[in-house]
């Protein structure tokens, strides 16, 4: 019994840890004080500041834009290399599958300073196709990594079963094992979006010099305190919180109530 | 004047095809990347509607050449031809045939009717049409949703899965995703339809009722069925032909009567149900030497050919002592269910008999065997093949005789002791002393030496009992006394009939194995 | 038309007519075609051009003078200590904390496990800089912000890396065979036993992939000490962050690039942690 109190004892105080600066921020982004832990009365005036600054609109938008981008842009590529990889004759796919690997094991300011050096060698000199580039050279290797299980477990004889049933080899493709491994392609989608909405490093080596995303622009402001957005950030972080928590409860009631009429259908079988 | 062009296009697919092959393989092989050659020079014809089964144990290439047929592997050579027309260039999706999965391959994402319906509406027809001026023109045309509809339905209603149209296929048990699988194929009408193990993942009973519906479904279809399986019983229940391979080779193509009673080779009487398999010679018109004695038979080959002799485990007669053929004693006996599996001992071999009377352990009983259930095909000389035993001294002792030899071919990575005990890999010691083997010779590593030559004395001695001149050297062979064991050696020295020689066998010459794998 | 035109024969169509071409000799493989052509060009050939500059001086000619410099310099070295120090600790404040965390985890009977799971997890879907800039506040109101530079990107590095430990320690832990624990309690060992002798050694593998995530970006992140260190507390990452910035020597920031990499390579081989690699990230979501 000691055991577990002190178990959930340890949990929660971990818990407190991680969730201590975010839900001190989330309630100071309830008042206007500029420093944190004076309350200066209830005020919306930071959430009204973050959709009505020109700067910080543009910030927010810039990220949400290049986030959708990368991700369309390295899943699609990634889910065609992973099909590569894994259709490929053995030896071209180690080769290809341990190219797609370097992205993933590097330092991402290796990555940053070495496609900083292209860039600026080459016509693109840090222009928005830069950091779109950067940004998909950093988050396809992860979409690769999460398709390729799904053509692992796929049933090798499905897509000779569509072609057997007259489908062509492209027809296959997407009527069969396009599906079939579609819970990969969507981690993969999802998983690029937040290494691109998280992205400090890369972006900051790659963009062009008036483009900010959240990351860039937080950075700079708190490096520079004398900005005088920063109490807005605390409202950012409330209303991102606030949409992971959304994501997070409706993904799971939707879970829950598939795993409900699982059950139900077992119950009528039976 | 309508009716007589459809039925026109109707005759031309029908006039004359029906009794021609409708599949016909060419020298068909397939070697794969490593260089093993899966499908070696395969000649096949198929009459159409035929219920054409292949088998044999895994690795022969049946599931290869079902699988060229179907496009999904190219052929490394030889064509495959359907109704006359090479298709061996052609990619699977323009093939008129469809396979049964050995795994099903139902599409996880579609539900029963979708999964049926995949093929249909990936269709096109020309449809031509006729205008009220009587002009004709055609154009290329989807299935209308009704018809896909209505042949999804009929398909269903074959393999009795009326009303699962809606159900998840993960939510069906094996047999029905089986029944799914099969309407998939037959709903797009293919001119053949490939089964590659579709019954292997179903439980005995099912697969036993599967099987009937399967061959009542075939008659009902009227198309041609190529079956593939490992499972003997499988085949002769179903198949009008049985195609019988191993090692990429057809071994035997017949009906499963004529496989069953006249098995081309001892590979496939042994394949085929159970069987004794002697080895035997010819010594007069339809008489065969085998147990040490001479029986009567009703095949007729070339006197003194060495041959095996196949007897079915249900030929086998017992009577009393010194009232059969030969004599023998009763070793083993176990109860089958409807027979007694009974092994008796004559001289050295075993026969193995099926009786539904008991003959105790230990009895001493005689054996009859007539003559047409006595099979006799022709021997392979490929290499001489021996039961035998390790002695003490670490040699072994097989056709009458003793020869020195490399015991730690048993098992992998093992050493010999001092002390004569194998050590394994794993550092296990063992001691083989009479240890059961299986013995191989090749031919041409059998060197025969005059039995009174000095200083080399060979394992065994016999006398010579046949030479063949076979072009550019002779074969020889070699009988011992006691057993009348034989050696088979291909030699450029000529000897004489009745010379009394000595075997002699180079230690790395003789092959072994451990008996209990060495069966199948 | 179709009024006037009456059905009068189908037949169907097996062989069409744009058999020929490209189409005949698809092949799967061929769809990875774009993502070599991307890698080649985006990741290879950087890293060759990284390659280049790091065995060249501003003229372009040939030298191994970046690497002497930068190993003959004594801050240089000392930066590069106080990186793999700081990834060292890190690493380990976030196994001592994770394991325990992920361990209680995979015991709960309960099937709202996952809920707990998620706790821990959905900090990391926040902006990376935005946590770090919230823990900053903190601090600041505790009144360690500028005092305990080194303690504070301690803090600041375990807070922003704990996750990446939790998850692989986790997803190890639950796929454990639970009954082998039976079997060890079975056998007579008590809960410590049992732990150390079974538990623990099985594990392993889940502890060389969270380290691995932690380990390696905590020695170039320098985000967080310049968030929470004043920019006092220099990681190699910064040096070549300067390098290209505002020392603009790109072939020293180049040769500092390379020695990182060679560094995060074989680290990668030393540990075998490549094929985890899945287990990490991609379990985030």
């Amino acid at each position: 019994m000691t055991k577990k109190i002190l178990s959930w004892a340890f949990i929660a105080l971990v818990l407190a840890f991680v969730y201590a600066p975010i839900v001190v921020l989330i309630i100071f982004s309830f008042t206007d004080a500029t420093i944190l832990g004076q309350w200066g009365g209830f005020s919306l005036d930071l959430f009204k500041r973050l959709f009505t600054v020109p700067e910080m609109r543009k910030m927010i938008v810039n990220t949400i834009v290049l986030a959708l981008l990368a991700g369309v842009i390295s899943t699609v590529l990634g889910t065609l290399g992973a099909m590569g990889i894994f259709y490929a004759k053995k030896g071209w796919g180690k080769v290809l599958q341990g190219a797609s690997n370097i992205n993933v094991i590097n330092a991402e300011i290796v990555i940053a300073v070495s496609l900083a050096l292209v860039s600026s060698i080459f016509v693109f000199n840090m222009t928005y196709y830069s950091l779109l580039i950067g940004h998909v050279a950093f988050c396809t290797p992860f979409v690769v990594l999460s398709v390729i299980p799904k053509l692992k477990q796929m049933d090798p004889s499905l897509y000779e079963a569509a072609l057997d049933l007259g489908a062509s080899p492209a027809k296959a493709l997407f009527k069969v094992v396009l599906p079939e491994i579609l819970p990969g392609i969507v981690s993969g989608f999802l998983l690029a979006l937040t290494l691109s909405l998280d992205d400090y490093i890369i972006t900051s080596f790659t963009k062009p010099a008036e483009f900010d995303t959240i990351s860039t622009y937080v950075y700079n402001a708190v490096k520079n305190t004398a900005k005088s957005e920063l109490p807005a950030f605390r409202a950012l972080a409330a209303v991102i919180f606030l949409i992971i928590v959304i994501v997070v409860v409706v993904l799971n009631v939707r879970a829950a109530g598939k795993n409900k009429q699982i059950a139900k259908m077992e119950k009528g079988k039976k | 004047m309508e009716e007589k062009i459809a039925g026109g296009a109707e005759e031309n697919l029908a006039g004359g095809a029906r009794e021609e092959n409708i599949i016909e393989l060419v020298d068909l092989t397939r070697i794969f990347e490593d260089g093993v050659a899966a499908v070696d020079k395969v000649n096949l014809k198929v009459k159409k509607g035929q219920f054409v089964t292949f088998l044999g144990p895994s690795g022969c290439g049946k599931t290869t050449t079902l699988r060229m047929i179907a496009g999904f592997d190219k052929p490394t050579s030889g064509k495959i031809l359907l109704n006359g027309k090479d298709i061996s260039a052609l990619p699977p999706h323009k093939r008129p045939v469809n396979t049964v999965f050995q795994r099903y391959a139902l599409f996880p994402h579609l539900n029963v009717y979708d999964n049926v319906a995949f093929g249909l509406k990936l269709k096109r027809q020309k449809v031509t049409y006729e205008r009220t001026d009587g002009r004709r023109f055609s154009k290329i045309e989807k299935l209308g949703k009704a018809e896909i509809a209505e042949k999804v339905n009929r398909a269903l209603k074959i393999v009795d899965l009326e009303g699962f149209e809606r159900r998840s296929v993960s939510t069906l048990s094996g047999g029905q995703q089986q029944r799914v699988a099969i309407a998939r194929a037959i709903v797009n009408e293919p001119q053949i339809l490939l089964l590659d193990e579709p019954l292997g993942a179903l439980d005995l009973k099912m697969r036993k009722d599967m099987q009937l519906e399967l061959k009542e479904m075939h008659k009902k279809l009227g198309i041609t069925f190529i079956y593939v399986t490992h499972d003997q019983e499988e085949a002769l229940t179903m198949s009008d032909t049985i195609v019988v391979m191993k090692d990429g080779e057809i071994q035997q193509e017949g009906t499963p009567l004529d496989i069953y009673n006249e098995p081309a080779n001892a590979f496939v009487a042994d394949f085929i149900g159970e069987s004794n398999i002697f080895s035997g010679t010819m010594t007069g018109k339809r008489r065969v030497r085998f147990l040490n004695k001479t029986f009567d038979c009703v095949d007729d080959f070339e006197k003194n050919e060495k041959v095996d002799v196949v007897v079915r485990p249900e030929d086998v007669v017992f009577a009393e002592e010194g009232q059969g053929m030969v004599d023998g004693k009763i070793v083993s006996s176990i109860f089958k269910g409807v027979h007694y599996e009974m092994v008796c001992m004559i001289g050295k071999t075993e026969v193995v008999a099926q009786d539904t009377i008991e003959r105790k352990v230990g009895e001493k009983v005689g054996i009859v065997i007539r003559p047409e259930d006595i099979h006799i095909m022709a021997k392979e000389f490929t290499v001489n093949r021996y039961e035998g035993y390790i002695t003490k001294h670490i040699t072994v002792a097989f056709g009458d005789g003793e020869f020195a030899c490399d015991v730690t071919q048993l098992y992998e990575n093992s050493t010999l002791d001092e002390e004569g005990y194998l050590v394994t890999a794993s550092g296990e010691k063992i001691d083989l002393t009479d240890t059961d083997v299986e013995v191989e010779v090749g031919l041409k590593d059998i060197e025969l030496v005059d039995v009174d030559t000095p200083e080399q004395e060979g394992g065994a001695a016999g006398n010579i009992v046949s030479i063949i001149y076979k072009g550019d050297h002779y074969q020889v062979i070699v009988r011992t006394d006691e057993n009348e064991e034989d050696y088979v050696c291909d030699t450029e020295y000529t000897w004489n009939e009745n010379d009394r020689v000595s075997v002699i066998i180079r230690p790395e010459a003789i092959k072994l194995k451990r008996k209990e794998e060495g069966k199948r | 038309m179709a009024v006037s035109a009456k059905k009068i024969a189908a037949e169907p169509v097996l062989e069409e007519k744009k058999s020929c071409g490209l189409k005949g000799v698809f092949r799967r493989s061929f769809l990875g075609i774009p993502y070599a052509l991307f890698l080649a060009m985006f990741v290879i050939f950087p890293l060759l051009l990284i390659v280049f500059y790091a065995f060249t001086d501003k003229n372009g000619a040939f030298t191994f003078g970046n690497f002497i410099a930068f190993f003959s310099s004594g801050t240089n070295i000392s930066n590069l200590l106080i990186s793999v120090g700081i990834a060292f600790i890190t690493t380990a404040v976030c196994l001592l904390i994770a394991y325990p965390v992920a361990y209680i985890l995979s015991r709960f009977k309960s099937a709202r496990t996952y809920i707990f799971v998620l706790l821990f997890v959905a900090p990391m879907w926040i902006n990376f800089v935005l946590r770090a800039y919230a823990l900053r506040e903190i601090l600041n109101l505790l009144g360690l912000l500028g005092k305990t530079n080194f303690l504070n990107v301690i803090i600041g590095m375990v807070y922003d890396f704990l996750p990446f430990m939790i998850l692989p320690l986790y997803t190890t832990l639950i796929k454990m065979d639970k009954s082998l624990e039976e079997a060890s309690a079975d056998l007579g060992g008590n809960g410590a036993v049992t732990f150390f002798k079974v538990t623990l050694p099985l594990s392993v593998p889940g502890i060389i992939s969270g380290a691995m995530m932690v380990f390696l970006p905590c020695m170039s992140c320098y985000v967080i000490t310049d968030t929470f260190g004043n920019s006092k507390i220099p990681l190699i990452g910064k040096l070549i962050e300067t390098m290209f910035g505002t020392a603009s020597d790109w072939n020293m920031g180049s040769a500092i690039a390379l020695i990182m990499l060679v560094i995060m390579f074989v680290t990668m081989l030393c540990t075998g942690g490549f094929k985890n690699e899945t287990t990490a990230r991609g379990n985030a979501l």
